[in-house]
């Protein structure tokens, strides 16, 4: 949710950029950012699940190892 | 026009905080959709109402529908809530708080020094021209990686047949029950079989 703010705030700078010099193109670069961030939503959800369901707990100290 | 442009900000940044501050997390997304809302309302007063409306639909709508749907499914309970507040100690925020409190009073000394520039709205067409023009091979990577990002989630969240079988309710609930996590009382504990007296305790 914190990256969501983040995000969300990069875009706000890109679109004030934008109506700043009357350009396009902050519009369409918060669009990517927009796609950018709904994929990675997705993916760390799924992630997230995943991790629920090895340690039954989302606290990410108990997920230190990494394994193949 | 200014005013609610102002109110729209204070509404973002307030609600912004008290997300961040929040031990529930249930609490904290109601506080992000209410900030993702005032960051519309900025957007169309900055002359941007595709990105606006855009704002509403996918963050406020599908990514937020996104998050509530794990939260409610995961359902962690008051033993993270007091993790979480035992984690919030003045100690780890305060060094974090002073540096972008001084980027702030930057940002605020580089705005009054420069006169403010005067909006006015790009419509949609423009946007549409400009993201199917120029920007084409932008548009191609971001369905790339958009792709990616199913495919993958599909990956990391598919569990295999065999793990599906040997989980069943009960054993379920032992685990969280070992872990400390909460019971869901309304779904799966009913499923629980409850102590049966032994019938066999007086014949030898």
């Amino acid at each position: 949710m914190s990256i969501e703010v983040m995000l969300n705030a990069s875009g706000l700078g890109f679109v004030v950029a934008g109506a700043r010099w009357g350009q396009t193109d902050g519009q369409v670069m918060f669009l990517f950012v927009l796609a950018m961030a709904a994929a990675e939503v997705s993916v760390g959800l799924a992630l997230v699940l995943r991790l629920y369901h090895l340690y039954k707990s989302l606290d990410v100290d108990a997920s230190s190892l990494l394994g193949g | 026009m200014l005013i609610i442009f102002y109110v729209a900000a204070a509404i973002a940044i307030i609600s912004t905080v008290m997300m961040i501050t929040r031990m529930n997390a249930v609490h904290a997304l109601l506080y992000l959709v209410v900030s993702l809302l005032a960051v519309a309302i900025v957007f169309y007063v900055l002359g941007a109402p595709f990105v606006a409306t855009l704002e509403v639909i996918i963050y406020a709508g599908a990514i937020m529908v996104l998050f509530i749907f794990v939260m409610m499914m995961l359902n962690l309970g008051e033993r993270a809530i007091q993790m979480e507040r035992s984690w919030v100690n003045p100690g780890t925020w305060v060094g974090p708080a002073i540096l972008a409190a001084a980027l702030l009073i930057e940002l605020g000394f580089t705005l009054s020094a420069r006169p403010a520039a005067q909006t006015h709205a790009t419509d949609p067409k423009a946007v549409a021209l400009s993201l199917y023009g120029p920007y084409l091979l932008g548009v191609e990577l971001v369905s790339m990686l958009l792709l990616a990002g199913i495919v993958g989630a599909y990956h990391i969240g598919f569990t295999g047949p065999e793990e599906k079988e040997t989980v069943d309710a009960t054993k379920l609930d032992r685990e969280r029950t070992l872990a400390g996590g909460h019971l869901v009382h309304a779904g799966a504990g009913r499923i629980a079989v409850p102590p049966q007296r032994d019938i066999y305790a007086d014949v030898d």
